[in-house]
């Protein structure tokens, strides 16, 4: 593969890297102003580099695209090789976008270790970029490994009451699914003689191995993801989580879970995928309806949508495992979808927890008599996240019920439950918080969004109708290596 | 400008009005805003009345505006269908809410919300007319639920009062639940149609009438009545129908302007509007058609009956409209889809001016909607007084008033068609009409005949400003002159539109009726104009049904007041019975509420809380030194320690690649 002129990924990975070395550098607790200068420089640069990827790519081929390879390890043939295709380029920008919006966010609110907390999401944004451009399995296990260790910081640090609790257990969680991922790293490059995915896209494998390598690459992923019955680390680590730990966690580590489903499940096992996509899609199911129930009985805030985002993922795995140019290119939707509207209704929290210190339901109440605003941007979140036509969250439901109709009726009745449910665990809880007369002294004394938080929410509300009014040009990026992807995962590997 | 541009200007200028007054409201004048969305949504009234006479000499159009998405070979667009159908609706859509914009410039005079009610009823209006433009299963769903999001603001605006954000709540609830059996309707549309565009849908439906679906068991399910059901019970949460009809009453917590826009004239209808532009679809089921007719009977006459009992003006009104949707819902079953979209029309009049009356009502009442609290009103406030009872007599079908001539072609279809259930559906709404002409008339002679039974000084208890004291007057004239305008139709549009719409060849193709479904067919046989209708029509039982209505209400609340009281003391039973709503709201609030906040709590505590989390935490203790170890580790330095684990990681990969 050619190197480009430019190595646009090389770029989007070690820009905010470096930018984050030389936060940690330059910024000292007396002088956080410069940290954050620094850091909104670092991240708008991050964020600028990764914009020729979406309009230089060519969306006529599936083939990687801004491929860059060198040697690193030959002795093992590892290779920092890097490109991306329609499935992954996307979430690229998206990370670097969500990394701008993270920084912007903990402007002010963040008054301890300043330097430290900003350069934790530079850094963990290069290496989330990483672990999406990354076309060497090793290279992707070193990303996705270390990008574990800036968010266990960032909880652990940073975090509520319970912050060691939940940091250990988000670790502990995802390190152990990533060991076993691992092992299949090593047993496919015995297999193979390679690291490259490329390589083991076309690597035959019997069933039985390939459903072994399944239950590998599932137990990292799914916990990622999360899955049920792997995903109660979720709801734990949201509520102790700072808000830019928060957004960052639902908006694109969650993304890492499903975007491995895609990158190495499907095209590595297609004929373990094939025989084992009823139980997937089984526990897709129970992640609509189940976790959608789980969300109806929440009393915290964060807790709330850190269920939301369980049932929203749930229908990411299941257009996934529907095997269908819709289900599929649904599921990616979805995955961006939830991108913005999981950020936006975390930052929305945010917003109260900076004036209030709390996430609790019921600490609120009429919040929309001292804060219009706010009000009337939660209420687009909201509505987004139930998946009204017109925001973001209604293109990939859409899409993955259309297509599970085809796959199988009972199917898409199930998925489609979480049209009353989503509806009914938001709407609930912005009438609880939102409506009704004011609650208490504390409510009494909030004041609206500053300019920042305003343009903060703007930017995302503008993101999310934008795609709901128009998915074409987030659609007809995948929409190739989808397909070519689907017609590969139908050819047999036996 | 050329035929395309104007249809883009109808739904796209009250958009953009919406959308300044919702962002730049507060900065605004009060006048400005409803200047802003007023004039908008009139500029799309005069371009529907373009388009209507474009369409009325033969034009029509289909095209697409813009492509939504493409994906798996299926082009997603959003883009227009104006015919006959689309054409009468736009005519119904901006007319009625031209009104309602004129008239909430008085009746919204004094909320602090102004700006942002002019912002929302705007919003409705694009929506709404998204909804009715549509040439596609999904821009129909985006209108669908944009008008269901609207009614959903709208109904909690004061969001201060627990009922009004309670019954939005239960309002949007209620129509997700509608909204999920019609997106897998449109999901199994685009499965065998492999489309979601309807000429090619209806184009290609008659090749699969007998194609069958595996659902339950050996049996085999028809894929037409599956898919056309599904699509109904989307009908059945948008226009009200049992059992889904429960959010309708509790909606009346909203401003009475929107009861009569949303909640009475447009909104509720999209569903019979959108079944009447799937006829080639039903047309295909017999036992959908069945279930739509039976369903839609069953409304017509149980959920008018609880208006009897209603002391609330609004709640009356509102259990009218239930029961007249079901009206039209008979229609669509026994395929006379065209009497359905007549009598949606009229009603759509008639139906908005009660309502706007019945707020005009409640502005000289100081708020008080209690109808045991008023009469006598028609000495203060004639205009109110006569253009309310225009539209009584139009509900109940007195002819020559509009309802009469809707009413009865609908009864009349549900006499000559042969589905099953027609003789059902025949006698509820037959036995409909002497209901409904009963609590009309209790209404009318409640609230303005007999003796006044409000104090005139002002009203305690609510401690209005001055401005509110005093004894009941006549509403200011932009109150007033929605009701004349509005009472204008209702009075003519009877007589003028059966023949076209009944008799005649309106509607074209946009509405496919078999010769086999022949009530129609039967209908136009019978009667060549209007005259030998009108003939029929009073020498038939239906007629005097109303009568016999207005009579009994005249005895029981002009003659007798003291009777109604013994009666239902008599009947207390069924009185009970009456007023819980046949305790559909007892039950939903029981099993459905409840139910949902139960599984959840055992699901959150017993499976999350119990069983993971035991299974994992056990685990956890089973490797508790690793925790252990980890917990040493928080020392406040560890972040110092993998920063530097990380930047040798990374130089260490830097000098791999640079060497």
């Amino acid at each position: 593969m050619a190197p480009t002129m430019t190595p646009y990924l090389s770029l989007a990975i070690w820009v905010p890297i470096l930018a984050g070395v030389a936060v940690l550098v330059l910024g000292r607790d007396a002088d956080a102003a410069k940290a954050r200068w620094t850091a909104l420089a670092g991240a708008l640069a991050g964020f600028l580099v990764t914009i020729p990827l979406y309009t230089h790519f060519d969306a006529t081929t599936s083939a990687m695209q801004f491929g860059e390879r060198r040697e690193w390890i030959p002795y093992f043939d590892i290779h920092y090789h890097l490109g991306v295709d329609g499935i992954s380029v996307l979430f690229v920008l998206l990370n670097s976008f969500t990394t701008l919006l993270v920084v912007w966010a903990g402007w002010e609110c963040i008054k301890v270790r300043v330097a430290q907390y900003m350069a934790a999401f530079l850094i963990m944004s290069g290496l989330i970029n990483g672990a999406f451009a990354a076309l060497d399995a090793i290279l992707f296990y070193v990303f996705f490994e270390a990008m574990l260790i800036p968010m266990y910081l960032i909880i652990g640090i940073w975090g509520g009451e319970r912050r060691v609790y939940a940091a250990i257990k988000f670790f502990l969680y995802t390190l152990l699914g990533s060991l076993l991922m691992l092992v299949a790293f090593i047993y496919l490059y015995q297999k193979s003689g390679s690291f490259a995915l490329q390589d083991w896209f076309v690597l035959p494998l019997a069933l039985d191995t390939q459903v072994l390598l399944f239950a590998a690459f599932f137990a990292a992923f799914a916990v990622k993801v999360p899955m049920w019955p792997v995903h109660t680390w979720l709801p734990d680590a949201h509520p102790e989580a700072p808000t830019g730990g928060s957004v960052v966690l639902a908006a694109i580590t969650l993304k890492i879970g499903a975007y491995g489903f895609v990158r190495f499940i499907l095209p590595i096992l297609p004929d373990a995928s094939h025989a084992l996509a009823g139980f997937v899609i089984a526990l897709s199911l129970i992640a609509v309806v189940y976790i959608g129930f789980v969300a109806l009985v929440q009393t915290d805030m964060k807790r709330l949508i850190a269920y939301s985002s369980i049932s929203h993922m749930g229908f990411v795995t299941l257009g996934f495992f529907l095997f269908s140019a819709q289900g599929a290119e649904g599921a990616l939707a979805q995955m961006i979808s939830h991108g913005f509207v999981s950020a936006a209704m975390f930052l929305c929290v945010g917003v109260l927890y900076d004036r209030m210190h709390t996430h609790l339901i019921a600490d609120f109440g009429g919040v929309a008599n001292t804060m219009p605003k706010f009000a009337a941007f939660v209420m687009l979140f909201s509505m987004a996240n139930a998946g009204l036509p017109a925001t973001s969250g209604f293109v990939g439901e859409f899409l993955v019920i259309l297509a599970a109709v085809k796959f199988n009726f009972w199917i898409a009745f199930l998925a489609a439950t979480s049209l009353v449910l989503g509806a009914a665990y938001t709407l609930w809880m912005y009438k609880r918080v939102i409506y009704g007369d004011v609650a208490n002294a504390n409510v009494a004394a909030l004041t609206d969004l500053n300019r920042r938080e305003f343009w903060l929410l703007a930017t995302l509300a503008a993101a999310v109708l934008i795609m709901g009014v128009w998915p074409r040009p987030f659609i007809d990026v995948m929409h190739v290596s989808v397909t070519d992807l689907l017609a590969h995962v139908a050819k047999s590997k036996l | 400008m050329t035929m395309q541009q104007l249809y883009l200007l109808v739904p796209t200028v009250p958009l953009v009005a919406s959308i300044v007054v919702g962002l730049w409201g507060r900065h605004l004048p009060r006048a400005a805003a409803h200047w802003i969305t007023t004039l908008a949504v009139a500029v799309s009234f005069v371009a529907s009345a373009v388009i209507y006479r474009d369409v009325m000499a033969g034009n029509t159009f289909n095209g697409d505006v813009y492509t939504w998405a493409v994906t798996g070979g299926v082009k997603m667009a959003i883009g227009f269908l104006i015919d006959p159908l689309t054409a009468i609706m736009l005519i119904v859509v901006t007319f009625v809410s031209l009104m309602v914009h004129v008239y909430t410039i008085g009746y919204m005079a004094d909320d602090d919300g102004y700006a942002r009610f002019f912002s929302y009823i705007c919003l409705f209006t694009f929506s709404m007319l998204m909804l009715v433009m549509s040439n596609n299963f999904l821009q129909l769903f985006f209108g669908w639920e944009a008008v269901g999001l609207v009614s959903y603001l709208l109904i909690g605006f004061w969001f201060r009062r627990p009922t009004a954000i309670y019954a939005n709540l239960k309002a949007f609830l209620a129509n997700r639940v509608g909204d999920f059996g019609f997106i897998l309707g449109i999901g199994l549309v685009l499965a065998w149609a492999g489309s979601l565009d309807y000429a090619e849908v209806f184009a290609k439906a008659p090749s699969l009438a007998g194609a069958t679906i595996d659902l339950w068991g050996s049996a085999e399910w028809s894929l037409l009545t599956v898919t056309c059901i599904c699509l109904f019970v989307g009908a059945m949460g948008k226009s009200a129908q049992v059992p889904l009809h429960v959010w309708l009453p509790d909606s009346m917590e909203g401003p009475t302007p929107i009861s009569a826009l949303i909640h009475a004239a447009t909104m509720v209808t999209a569903g019979i509007f959108m079944v009447a532009r799937m006829s080639p679809l039903f047309e295909l089921s017999d036992t959908a058609l069945s279930v739509v007719t039976v369903i839609g009977a069953t409304g017509a006459l149980f959920l008018g009956i609880l208006g009897i009992v209603q002391n609330d003006i609004k709640r009356v009104v509102a259990y009218s409209t239930l029961s007249q949707l079901g009206y039209m819902t008979v229609a669509l079953g026994v395929s006379a889809y065209p009497a359905a979209i007549f009598h949606l029309m009229t009603h759509a009049f008639f139906k908005a001016l009660l309502f706007l009356g019945a707020g005009s009502v409640i502005i000289a009442m100081h708020h008080e909607q209690d109808l045991r609290r008023m009469g006598g009103l028609r000495r203060y406030m004639p205009v109110t007084y006569w253009t309310m009872l225009i539209g009584s007599l139009a509900l109940c079908g007195v002819p020559p008033f509009a309802g009469f001539f809707s009413k009865d072609a609908i009864i009349e279809a549900a006499h000559l068609a042969g589905i099953a259930g027609h003789t059902y559906a025949y006698w509820a709404v037959t036995a409909g009409v002497f209901v409904t002409a009963f609590y009309t008339f209790r209404m009318m002679f409640l609230a303005f005949h007999g003796a006044p039974r409000f104090e005139a000084g002002g009203h305690a208890g609510h401690g209005h400003d001055d401005h509110h004291a005093g004894p009941p007057r006549e509403s200011p004239w932009v109150v007033t002159a929605p009701l004349v305008l509005l009472a204008i139709p209702s009075v003519y549009t009877g007589w003028t539109y059966i023949e076209p719409m009944l008799l005649g060849d309106f509607f074209g193709n946009s509405i496919v009726v078999r010769p086999e479904h022949r009530a129609l067919w039967e209908f136009k046989n019978e009667w060549h104009g209007v005259g030998a209708f009108v003939q029929h029509g009073v020498l038939s039982l239906p007629f005097w049904l109303a009568i016999g209505g207005i009579a009994a209400a005249w005895y029981l609340y002009i003659a007798k007041p003291e009777l109604p009281a013994r009666i239902a003391a008599r009947l207390s039973g069924l009185q009970t019975v009456l007023v819980n709503n046949y305790y559909f709201d007892a039950f939903n609030a029981w099993f459905f509420a409840g139910g949902a906040r139960r599984i959840g709590g055992l699901f959150a505590h017993v499976g999350d809380g119990k069983v993971i989390e035991g299974i994992v935490n056990g685990s956890a203790r089973l490797v508790g030194w690793t925790a252990a170890l980890l917990r040493q580790l928080q020392s406040g330095y560890v972040y110092q320690y993998a920063f530097t684990m990380i930047i040798g990681l990374f130089a260490l990969l830097t000098w791999w690649v640079i060497r």
